[in-house]
């Protein structure tokens, strides 16, 4: 008869044998990344959007024959829900190092972007900002934090700057603005720097109101918009408040000589031009945006849209991300954190389909990233500053 | 300060606001006022309901107010056999249970809608969607009116309901005493379920008025159901003429609070006078002393 020691390490051989060939075989085969999006809860539409993104892109990365340096290595993505909250985000995050990820792609919202980077840190795992606007994601000297598209410091003095020109050029009919922008991180900090800018170029900026996510009604703040009749209004609010906000302007019969979105989220989105072809019509956004004039951006926007999904910023961010995040591993020759963080530090990544400038990451931040100006022309959206992507001539002021 | 006619509006606003409150609160407080079930799956129930309206729309070309006979009467059955199937059962007459069963219907509610129709965003459009009539200053969209309109005859019909038809009455007999509505013969698992049905019934007639001017998302009821169960509260539980004065009375002080303190700060009226009514007047506006 066995004595109980010897049963005990007969079984630990056993089991061993038995289970190091899967675990062998999966080290081998592929790399664990970490995908996070809130695909449940107030940003459930955006965060859904943002998977697609990240999936289609590691369809493309898998089915071209993965990670070359690792042998053709898989990626193997682990799906969380940061459920619409940061300790959503966060409690994801922990489960994804549990895991054994090599690296985060996420987190969409600013609010749950600074949460899920901060958690990672701690592990020093490795994550690509996808949209986030943010600038304080960037900000606090985490070594693992990375973001490709561009701050929200950034898109507002664009944003400032380029109104300023539009409204030079027209003979400088508009004075006076209305801000309009939703509580959190992302919609304050973007009023606060536009608040700021905007009277440096001679704006004056009448009022600044937030609502909360979700606003079941906009009623009261088109009603202050007519007392106030602002020359020009800016919204910076996610989807479902910048439409309700917009039809009840529609319905109120509010006609401001601009809607000029910052990240406004919706009026550079091909679903809102088809669900309100009127009321999206002439309004400009500075947003996130694809280079118009590359023809994978356009394979990839027929690609979404025969899969029944609009090409939106989210779609094409989170693609955008993934792939950088298999560059920096293909780069980095390993699945190591630390060796990705090197990586994406070092990288020049230029395989993309976004309208920016060299990559180059100083404190995580790619200083190549920008925004583009589009406007909705006839029923679709047109890039119309920068000139190198200008596919139509702006629109301004629309009831002139 | 605001003009007149800005001020006018707003109040005005909230009242059509306020009678879509009133309506998915009169569900509710059939439901939590006389079955004493804290129905947490009313937003979920909303959500379908919406949903309902939406699909019948855009797949049969069907208006959503003339949807109303179609989508009441199955939220209707939904109810009745949700209550009876899946609630009552699983219950087992327990209150702690019941909380249970209805937050996991509400989950599971919700996720089937995520699957079946994602997170996207819908609403529909009528040819009146972006019409508006002037009442005295005010500009107010056609289908918000339509809404209050609709929202109070609903109501009316149902409080002339509960007051003077047979099940009416056995319903609140049930609500004061369930023991001695037994004794005298009334069904105490029929009504409960009639009412369970009814209560979702106005949530389908909420959803015909509430659509042309909002829109539906797997997530949409989270954010009227707090407010309902606030207006439940305030008007007294099971009171519907509570439901319906505390309804109309939320939407005026949450539009006229967005509109003095801020669209963020707007709600905080709604849970202050809330608070105060619990300190000043526990029993609600037209509830009785227990």
């Amino acid at each position: 008869m066995k004595s109980r020691r010897q049963f005990i390490s007969e079984g630990a051989v056993a089991a061993s044998t038995l289970a190091f060939p899967l675990i062998g075989g999966a080290q081998a085969k592929s790399v664990k990344v970490g995908i996070i999006h809130p695909v449940t809860g107030a940003l459930a539409y955006s965060g859904q959007q943002c998977r697609e993104g990240a999936m289609m892109a590691i369809d493309d990365i898998n089915k071209a024959g993965g990670i070359k340096s690792l042998g053709g290595a898989k990626l193997e993505p682990l799906l969380g829900d940061a459920q619409s909250t940061p300790q959503g985000g966060s409690a994801e995050v922990e489960k994804m190092n549990e895991a054994g990820v090599s690296a985060i792609v996420g987190a969409f919202a600013s609010a749950i972007c600074l949460a899920t980077t901060q958690t990672a840190a701690k592990y020093n795992l490795p994550h690509i900002v996808d949209v986030g606007v943010a600038d304080q994601i960037v900000e606090r000297g985490l070594k693992n934090t990375f973001r490709f598209g561009p701050g929200y410091k950034k898109c507002a003095e664009i944003a400032v700057a380029n109104l300023h020109v539009l409204n030079t050029a027209a003979g400088k009919p508009a004075k006076t603005v209305m801000i309009i922008h939703e509580e959190s991180l992302f919609g304050t900090g973007t009023a606060n720097l536009l608040s700021r800018e905007l009277p440096g170029y001679g704006y004056d900026v009448k009022e600044i109101i937030k609502h909360p996510n979700p606003s079941r009604d906009f009623s009261n703040i088109v009603l202050r918009m007519k007392q106030i009749n602002p020359d020009i209004v800016i919204p910076a609010n996610y989807y479902n408040e910048y439409a309700l906000l917009v039809r009840t302007m529609q319905q109120q019969k509010v006609v401001p000589k601009a809607i000029y979105s910052v990240l406004g989220g919706a009026a550079s989105s091909y679903k809102f031009v088809k669900e309100y072809a009127d009321a999206a019509n002439g309004i400009i956004d500075c947003n996130h945006w694809f280079n118009p004039k590359d023809k994978k951006a356009l394979e990839l926007k027929k690609r979404a849209e025969a899969k029944g999904l609009y090409f939106s910023y989210e779609l094409f961010m989170s693609y955008t991300a993934t792939k950088l995040l298999a560059q920096a591993i293909e780069e980095a020759k390993s699945s190591d954190r630390a060796a990705i963080i090197d990586a994406l530090n070092k990288t020049k990544f230029s395989d993309h389909i976004m309208p920016y400038g060299p990559t180059q990451f100083v404190n995580g931040q790619n200083m190549g990233a920008q925004p583009l100006m589009t406007q909705v022309i006839k029923g679709d959206i047109k890039v119309i500053i920068p000139r190198d992507y200008r596919e139509a001539e702006p629109i301004f002021p629309l009831n002139a | 300060m605001f003009d007149f006619s800005i001020v006018f509006s707003s109040v005005l606003n909230g009242l059509t606001m306020g009678a879509v409150y009133t309506l998915i609160a009169l569900g509710l407080t059939l439901i939590y006022g006389v079955l004493h079930i804290i129905n947490f799956a009313h937003g979920a129930s909303l959500m379908v309901a919406l949903y309902g309206v939406y699909f019948l729309n855009t797949q049969a070309g069907l208006d959503p107010y003339l949807a109303l006979p179609i989508v009441a009467p199955l939220m209707f059955v939904f109810g009745y056999f949700l209550q009876k199937g899946i609630i009552n059962r699983a219950s087992h007459g327990k209150d702690e249970n019941i909380l249970l069963v209805t937050l996991g219907i509400s989950i599971v509610l919700e996720n089937l809608a995520l699957l079946f129709f994602h997170s996207d965003t819908r609403n529909i459009e009528t040819s009146y969607t972006l019409t508006t009539v002037a009442v005295g200053p005010a500009m107010i969209a056609l289908p918000k009116l339509f809404s209050c309109l609709g929202a109070l005859l609903v109501s009316s019909v149902l409080i002339v309901f509960m007051n003077s038809t047979d099940l009416g009455r056995a319903i609140r007999a049930v609500a004061k005493e369930k023991a001695g509505a037994r004794l005298m013969g009334i069904d105490v698992e029929h009504v409960y379920a009639m009412c369970f049905g009814i209560g979702l019934a106005c949530l389908g007639a909420a959803a015909c008025f509430l659509l042309p001017a909002f829109y539906v998302n797997p997530t949409v009821g989270n954010g009227f159901v707090l407010v309902a169960f606030t207006i439940v509260v305030l008007g007294g539980m099971g009171s519907f003429l509570g439901a319906c004065v505390g309804g109309l009375l939320i939407g005026v002080i949450e539009s006229v609070g967005g509109l003095f303190l801020g669209d963020s700060l707007g709600q905080v009226g709604i849970f202050v006078i809330f608070i105060l009514v619990l300190l000043i007047r526990p029993q609600g506006l037209f509830g009785l002393k227990s």
